[in-house]
């Protein structure tokens, strides 16, 4: 799915917060300062303070030097941040992922949230006048990257809403800057000539690299979003993980299966809870000698059923070791799927869904006990070389779009590897009169082709095969082929065996 | 006279319990159709046995394809009767599905496993087969011995799945519980005459153990949607045109 990133920009953080706090200074010029190498810095002026060129990095002594009536209060270290997350957690209620971008912003990851306040320019809207009405001056943006929801809110000017794959066009007129690079880079891409980013966005990125480093060209990758840009959510969600101490160890596999029904009705409530459904469940047990005892399972779609997952881990127990004993269990389930109460009623209610929930049981407990990747489904592929014609198919409801063709000739047993045969064959492209196969001799009475196969090549190079079906004296029919032209020396294979 | 009658009834009866007893329950529900035409008569009660082993035995790699061919026949019958897919379970598989289209089958609907050891796909055998949810279930291996056909057996007079076991290795098969064993092997296909290439595929299909059936031997033709049965002298009088023309 196209993501959707808001970034927010709080222009004067730490003075609106102030502000908040001493509504009497709202006039008034004054500026949060804090030590640092033994003088005071200033670290934020206010609006009036500001137009008096007052500015953040001066020193407070220099600052009383230009306006002696200037207010100066102290900083305490940290407060920024602190006030940054109390800020994030408000937003939570507009999406789930808010990460703090310091020293004065917020980015939402907002894919699939916008739609509950009727479109992103409301959600938008709603969000600034929010936080506006609660005193503080923001600008925010919405765009597919971070890189460009953050250079539009602070440097762009027309809209704040970039529509998607409009990245290019959005940056273009910004200048360098907005790429959240370093002081040094921009002043020397300023010293270049460099003032808006289209003047350089076309040019070679190893260009670039070569003279500015290569933060340059992740940024604008970032911001093109050619380079992925994680993020850390200030609510990062809860691994789905439960864990059972025991005061005693536990060495049988009756305790063992108590432990796990227990973590497992834990987990599947949670799972229960939060709609998702697991594919992957580990259970780990530490063991008093400081061994891991792990066994894994997995399953062929979403479930929380404890029964089931029981039975799967049931098959399993007999492989834990307890030695002198277990004296803690944990269960994780590093992969799950969402699985809806609507869904799973689903599929228990109605007939034909209730037997797919009972297959897949099955090949649950086949795919624990022999390994998944055993089991195959095959759907037609869009390929023309005999042995590609097919691809596996990774989910059992999966639909195939294509159809199954028989216009052609196909044996219903070939082999995984054609196999050499001798042959006398008359040239140019008759088929063989008889052919030698694992040491017997087959007289060919009825043949049919050739069927030419070219190679798919554009994937791979070779000689085409000329297929031809043969019926021999006893009535067995083959599928054998001509590796490359007659005349050029070629060789014979057997590739299937038709009914 | 009476009595004779009586003595029919009886035995009739007797006939049916011991049916019963073997492993064929009441007639199922729906009696399971097949589109083996004359074939049928052979069989107890003149159905396909479904719900319980049939075995087929192949020498050789020809004849397996041919006997795949006929078990494909047969469980495009048993999938499009049912409503669950099929599993087909096997070692060092040479089916190739899309091949499967010609005997009638949708490729898609077949889930395949493939294991190694022949301990793995009996267990995954039987666990399939007492799965009521599926159509059939396909076991490839090399031999069955008695002890394991009967846990199969078993398996299925619980949940009323067909399996089909094809066995490559004959010459070690001496006694199973197996209700059916098939031997399929092809023949030469005859075209009309003039006609150049390769005719539809022809098999001799031997039933060589039927419980409660009269075991036989078939020559029969597959032409994509049904049978068509040839007697003996046909076959030999075309195979001698072909030699003459």
């Amino acid at each position: 799915m196209e993501k959707r990133f808001i970034s927010i920009w709080f222009s004067h953080l730490t003075t609106d917060w102030f502000l908040l706090l001493r509504p009497e200074l709202q006039e008034a010029s004054f500026v949060l300062a804090a030590p640092e190498r033994g003088r005071m810095l200033i670290k934020a002026s206010s609006t009036p303070a500001k137009a008096l060129g007052i500015s953040a990095g001066m020193v407070v002594a220099d600052a009383r030097a230009i306006f002696p009536a200037l207010q100066v209060f102290e900083q305490e270290p940290e407060s920024s941040t602190k006030l940054l997350f109390a800020l994030a957690e408000y937003c939570i209620r507009y999406t789930p992922v808010v990460a703090l971008d310091p020293p004065d912003g917020l980015i939402l990851e907002v894919s699939g949230c916008t739609h509950l306040w009727a479109g992103e320019r409301l959600y938008l809207e709603d969000i600034t006048k929010r936080l506006k009405s609660s005193g503080y001056q923001v600008r925010a943006a919405i765009a597919d990257t971070i890189g460009t929801a953050w250079a539009i809110a602070r440097y762009g000017h027309a809209k704040a809403i970039i529509e998607p794959g409009t990245n290019a066009d959005a940056l273009s007129a910004l200048p360098p800057e907005a790429l959240r690079l370093d002081v040094g880079i921009v002043e020397s891409m300023h010293k270049m000539g460099f003032y808006q980013i289209k003047s350089f966005m076309t040019m070679p990125r190893s260009v670039l690299r070569r003279r500015f480093g290569q933060l340059l060209p992740d940024r604008l990758a970032q911001a093109m979003g050619e380079l992925h840009e994680p993020i850390q959510s200030i609510k990062p969600t809860e691994p789905y993980q439960e864990r059972l101490p025991c005061l005693e160890p536990i060495r049988t596999a009756t305790g063992i299966e108590i432990a796990l029904k227990r973590l497992l009705e834990a987990l599947c409530r949670r799972l229960l809870k939060e709609g998702k459904g697991l594919r992957k469940a580990v259970l780990k047990g530490y063991r008093m000698d400081g061994n891991l005892q792990k066994v894994e399972i997995g399953t062929n779609y979403p479930t929380r059923s404890v029964a089931h997952l029981l039975k799967l881990f049931g098959l399993k127990i007999s492989s834990i070791r307890p030695g002198l004993g277990i004296e803690l269990f944990l269960l994780e389930a590093p992969v799950v799927e969402v699985l809806s109460l609507e869904q799973e009623t689903l599929w228990n209610l109605s007939q034909g869904s209730e037997n797919t929930t009972v297959v897949m049981n099955l090949l649950d407990r086949i795919g624990v006990r022999t390994g998944i990747s055993s089991i195959h489904r095959y759907l037609p592929a869009e390929r023309h070389w005999p042995e590609h014609t097919i691809k596996l198919s990774g989910a059992l409801k999966e639909k195939h779009i294509l159809p199954w063709r028989t216009d052609l000739p196909r044996p219903l047993h070939l082999l995984t590897r054609p196999e050499l045969i001798e042959v006398t064959a008359p040239i140019p492209d008759y088929p063989p009169m008889l052919f030698r196969y694992k040491g017997k001799v087959h007289k060919v009475s009825k043949a049919e082709g050739p069927e030419r196969i070219e190679q798919e090549w554009w994937l791979q190079k070779g000689n085409h095969r000329d297929y031809y079906c043969i019926e021999d004296e006893n009535g067995a029919r083959y599928w054998l082929f001509r590796l490359g032209h007659y005349d050029k020396d070629p060789q014979w294979f057997i590739h299937g065996f038709f009914a | 006279m009476e009595r004779a009658e009586n003595k029919i009834e009886i035995i009739e009866r007797l006939k049916q319990q011991i049916l019963s007893m073997q492993g064929f329950k009441a007639p199922i529900a729906q009696p399971i159709s097949t589109n083996l035409g004359s074939m049928e008569s052979a069989f107890p009660n003149q159905i396909f046995p479904g719900g319980v082993i049939h075995e087929f035995l192949s020498p050789d790699a020809e004849s397996a394809a041919a006997t795949s061919g006929f078990m494909a026949v047969l469980l495009s019958q048993l999938i499009g009767q049912g409503t669950g897919p099929c599993l087909w379970i096997g070692s060092k598989r040479t089916l190739f599905p899309p091949a499967l289209a010609f005997f009638g089958i949708q490729p898609d609907r077949i889930i395949f496993i493939d294991l190694k050891m022949d301990k793995d796909i009996l267990w995954t055998v039987e666990e399939a087969l007492k799965c009521d949810a599926l159509s059939a279930v396909v076991g490839e291996i090399s031999e069955i011995s008695f002890s394991e056909s009967r846990r199969l057996q078993l398996a299925v007079e619980q949940s009323r799945v067909t399996g089909f076991m094809h066995c490559f290795n004959p010459d070690k098969i001496r006694n199973t519980t197996s209700v059916a064993r098939w031997k399929i092997s092809p023949i030469a296909s005859v075209l009309e005459e003039g006609m150049p290439g390769i005719g539809h595929p022809r098999w001799k299909v031997e039933l060589i153990k039927i419980r409660n059936g009269k075991p036989g031997t078939w020559y029969m033709e597959w032409h994509t949607d049904h049978f068509k049965y040839l007697t003996k002298p046909n076959l030999v009088a075309s195979i001698s045109l072909e030699k003459a023309g």
